[in-house]
């Protein structure tokens, strides 16, 4: 294009323009922002409660006011003007200086948290000291990296959460969606675990103490679940701990594929999920930078479905691991454990296998290719482990290889450190393996679809470029099919930002689903079974 | 191997071109003298606005073509020479055709106006059209004030682009309320009211008298008829409707109208050459509709048509019921069936209006008043559902029945104030009914029992 703009302002002219008030609130935003650097550079705070909370109210009240002036003097209606000539949110210079800034915070916050001012066996120093007032507040324990990172984490679902609220004032979808987010974050993820944490050691607990459990975080986004150390925990905390035990376990193998079968895996990805969470509220700015060629979509299909393997196998053998082998101690024993892994994945392959076979069309062979990848592992593991090793591995090794390259690597510094450059959901498009699994279900058993409006679309591409998925929809609009993909997380963004109204997301019946009515309607009805023809 | 030409890239052609290779194996050509690769001509506004980059209006990757073998070649064709089935290609390459489709699209009208050439003056249909504007109009600072003449749907569109860089924006509308030829009363003056709440100066029943030069030969100001008043602008959007692009034409041989005449095979009057999309004119309009229907549905739907004649199937156009859609500027309209304004309905076409009592959201039913067959619906701000209306008009239902059900047909997303039981008060209290408004039902709306 000829005349862009390509200056590295921050402002410029309108759209992308701010006006003065925009200007003091980002400057109210960074000086909250400063007081935290400063911690984080020693600087002591005398009175460390009172210094947090204006940090923070600074941080939050710039965000909002930012966001008011953005969109309160204008219509309801989309808010789109000016995207793709901002630097922040099309990949120019402001995009890549937060992208880079981002990607530091988590390489400090996973791999080096003593810069944040972490001290093992001592009082915290820097920034992580700041937060002591307020972890103390709430679990009784002083402040750990993950604690500021929890709470900056639930602070920007809230804020960018009410700025995402006035941008799509007038979509209730939305709007209902964001409020179920930001309770979701802030009730469990945040306060719960803090608050459980103060049972330790209780009666109720039969003395025992729970290891942090942030109860709608489910096997296999949360990879740890079912590690000795936790099973250990929940096993001696008395009924309680046995409780979130078997939800646990229930989270994954019931109560998901009901919900997931009645609504789609957005019931999870973008209304409960704490990933999905962050990448709605504070990723909204980047949603449209994610990458939709048919590429791109191989990649994806390969990746998230390869973390999946890895994911069981990791798991299977970390539980491994630490089962017996007596059975007269206890009933699980390792042969036992195995056996049932390797039972309930050849059930489900084979009920795919024999019913939905049709719907996986190419993808049929994938899926029997993992299949096959994992049953000869599990059958490995039983011939060649030995006690604590899986294969010539430890699965201690197979486990801490997990959880820094998934773990960190792909959900932390690519997946929220690279929002500006990739998109807000490039970890739960290409890592996520909950999301994979949900998706699995959502295209082979759910009710839930993107129907197409008849002949209505236009081709525009407003619902591909806003598809943080990397969806293109429009493909399937303009041919006048359904959408159904196991990666859409029913954010409703493509629907919102129609022009046409072509595009609704709704739980229907299972029959014609699919490619229900690839008829243009409005077309010569001869005609279209003319086109039909395959 | 047959060798089928198509002039022009837009969803006509396109469209044609992919049925055609779905069908056959045939060698396919497309040429087109304004863009590389297909772009969707409704989106280009969003490209201004920057909502997207012009790349994301291309609904097809660039390997697409290649990959399904549509020979993709750019030029202008400056000459159809019909006795050897001969292309002339910028005034030079020639080009032979078994079969030529002529889908070239419209061109923006001009009406004498004088100055209507000067530099800062143009339509918007085309993506050099959309380049010059980001000439003439690429901020509030160059363009001070822009003056939009005609008050169809490329003016509105025009104006809420220059709106979304602040430029201050007057809106000469012909008619004495918005796109009133086309829309009933209360929906016209609904869309007045959201014009104006958008900060656009609209001035109905205004005509262009003249677009005065400064020294320089760019526009300085319009002089409106009316009033004689002078408004100082630096751009003026000329966008009072389109007509078929077909001046290469004149001199071919093909028989044309205002557009290129073709049959209900889309065939013209000579063979082995077709016209479809925009600048196909009918000899006979179908049904209601005109002769020339420059709409990106029926480009489509002609494409589709023609592909099957060509590849030896040959059949009619027989468009099915009319529907159509647009936005403005915040509200979506939708269309289906017939609903005629006050100036163009016929007599026993009655209609029910409704509108909400606060936000900007209304419809109208038209039906016969002699038998209550329900003949067309307009929607502003409720998104409908297609199938449903489609079937319902095949159907030949009544207007009690489509009151009745009305939420069968809504398409709002979920969690959506409805409004349908408001409507069904209404219409009971207009005509003395006791319509009780069914609850939604997936059975009927995906026929599944």
């Amino acid at each position: 294009m000829s005349t862009y703009d390509r200056s590295m302002a921050l402002t410029g002219q309108p759209p992308k323009s701010l006006n003065r008030h925009q200007k003091i609130a980002t400057l109210i935003g960074m000086f909250g922002l400063t007081i935290m650097l400063l911690a984080m550079f020693n600087v002591s705070f005398p009175q460390k409660g009172l210094w947090l909370s204006i940090s923070l109210a600074a941080i939050f009240t710039g965000t909002l006011w930012f966001s008011w002036e953005a969109y309160s003097h204008k219509l309801p209606g989309i808010k789109n003007d000016g995207v793709w000539f901002k630097s922040i949110s099309s990949r120019g210079f402001w995009g890549w200086i937060a992208g880079i800034a981002l990607t530091g915070f988590y390489i400090v916050l996973y791999f080096y948290p003593e810069y944040l001012g972490l001290v093992r066996d001592g009082d915290n120093k820097g920034v992580i000291a700041l937060f002591d007032p307020l972890s103390k507040a709430l679990s009784g324990n002083p402040a750990s990296q993950w604690f500021v990172y929890g709470t900056l984490y639930t602070v920007a679902i809230l804020a960018f959460g009410i700025k995402f609220m006035w941008k799509y004032r007038h979509n209730r979808y939305e709007r209902i969606r964001t409020m179920s987010v930001m309770f979701f974050q802030t009730a469990f993820a945040f306060i719960i675990p803090e608050v459980m944490a103060r049972l330790n050691g209780d009666k109720i607990l039969n003395g025992g103490s729970l290891p942090y459990y942030d109860l709608k975080n489910v096997w296999p986004l949360n990879y740890y679940n079912f590690e000795g150390y936790r099973i250990k925990a929940f096993l001696s905390s008395g009924d309680i701990g046995f409780a979130l035990l078997i939800f646990g376990i229930l989270s994954i193998f019931v109560i998901t594929p009901i919900l997931t079968y009645k609504y789609g895996k957005r019931w999870y990805c973008s209304w409960v999920c704490g990933c999905g969470g962050l990448a709605e509220t504070a990723g909204d700015s980047f949603r449209q930078l994610s990458d939709k060629s048919l590429k791109a979509w191989k990649i994806e299909r390969w990746v998230v479905h390869s973390v999946v393997v890895f994911v069981t196998l990791m798991t299977t053998a970390v539980v491994y691991s630490y089962l017996g082998t007596d059975t007269s101690k206890y009933w699980l024993t390792k042969s036992t454990f195995l056996i049932g892994v390797a039972s309930l994945l050849t059930l489900v392959f084979a009920w795919v296998m024999l019913f939905k076979r049709e719907q996986l069309q190419k993808d049929a062979q994938y899926g029997a290719i993992g299949y096959f990848v994992i049953i000869m592992a599990l059958i490995g593991m039983h011939f060649f482990s030995g006690d604590g090793n899986v294969f010539l591995f430890k699965s201690e090794t197979l486990r801490k290889s997990y959880s820094f390259l998934i773990g960190s690597i792909f959900s932390g510094v690519i997946g929220t450190g690279f929002y500006p450059i990739f998109g807000n959901r490039v970890w739960c498009r290409f890592g996520c393996p909950m999301a994979a699994i949900l998706g699995f279900q959502q295209r082979l058993f759910s009710r839930f679809r993107i129907t197409t409006n008849g002949g209505q679309c236009i081709s525009c591409g407003n619902c591909s470029t806003y598809c943080e998925m990397g969806i293109d929809v429009r493909a399937y609009a303009q041919k006048g099919e359904n959408i159904v993909r196991s990666s859409c997380v029913g954010c409703g963004i493509c629907s919102a930002v129609c022009p046409r109204g072509v595009l609704k997301l709704e739980n229907g019946p299972l029959k014609g689903r699919i490619d229900s009515n690839q008829v243009l309607l409005g077309n010569d009805v001869d005609l279209m079974s003319l086109v039909n023809q395959k | 191997m047959e060798n089928i030409v198509i002039i022009g890239n837009g969803i006509a052609g396109v469209t044609a071109a992919r049925h055609i290779r779905k069908l056959s194996n045939k060698r396919i050509i497309i040429i087109s003298g304004e863009t590389d690769y297909f772009f969707s001509r409704t989106a280009l506004m969003y490209v201004y606005m920057g909502h997207m980059k012009f790349e994301h209006i291309q609904p097809y990757e660039d390997w697409f073509w290649e990959k399904n073998r549509i020979e993709l070649m750019r030029g202008f064709v400056t000459q159809v020479i019909t006795e050897n089935k001969q292309l002339v290609v910028d005034g030079s390459r020639s080009l032979h055709y078994d079969k030529l489709i002529i889908a070239t699209g419209s061109k923006p009208n001009k009406f004498g106006w004088p100055g209507q050439d000067l530099h800062g003056v143009q339509g918007l249909y085309s993506k050099q059209d959309l380049d010059l504007l980001e000439t003439n109009a690429p901020n509030k600072d160059v363009c001070k004030r822009a003056v939009i003449v005609g008050g169809g749907l490329i003016g509105i569109e025009l104006a809420e682009m220059l709106r979304s860089r602040d430029i201050p924006v007057t809106f000469l509308v012909r008619e004495s309320s918005f796109w009133n030829g086309v829309l009933p009363e209360g929906e016209s003056q609904m869309i007045n009211e959201h014009i104006s709440e958008h900060h656009i100066d609209l001035r109905l029943s205004s005509n262009l008298k003249e677009i005065v030069s400064d020294e320089n030969g760019k526009v300085k100001s319009i002089i409106v008829a009316e009033t004689g008043e002078e408004i100082t602008c630096d751009m003026v959007g000329l966008t009072a409707g389109v007509s078929p692009n077909i001046d290469f034409l004149k001199e071919s041989g093909i028989e044309l109208g205002r557009g290129v005449k073709v049959n209900r095979f889309l065939e013209t009057n000579v063979e082995d050459v077709y016209a479809i999309g925009d600048c196909a004119e009918q000899h006979q309009a179908i049904g209601n509709r005109r002769p020339i229907e420059a709409v990106w549905y029926t480009g489509r739907m002609m494409g589709e048509t023609v592909a099957q004649t060509i590849c030896g199937n040959k059949i009619e156009y027989r468009p099915g019921h009319w529907f159509n859609s647009a936005k403005f500027l915040d509200i979506e309209y939708q269309t289906y069936g017939w609903v005629f304004s006050e100036r163009s309905k016929k007599e026993y076409e009655k209609h029910f209006h409704w509108r909400h009592a606060t936000e900007k959201v209304c419809i109208t039913v038209a039906f016969d008043k002699d038998s209550r067959a329900f003949l067309g619906i307009n929607t502003f701000g409720i998104r409908m559902r297609h199938e449903v209306f489609d079937r319902w008009l095949t159907e030949k239902k009544d207007v009690d029945y489509v009151v009745e059900h009305l939420i069968d047909a809504n398409f709002d997303p979920e969690f959506y104030k409805n409004y349908e039981a408001e409507i069904a008060d209404k219409f009971n209290t207009e005509y003395g009914k006791s319509i009780v408004p069914k609850k939604k039902s997936l059975k009927r709306i995906f026929q599944t029992s």
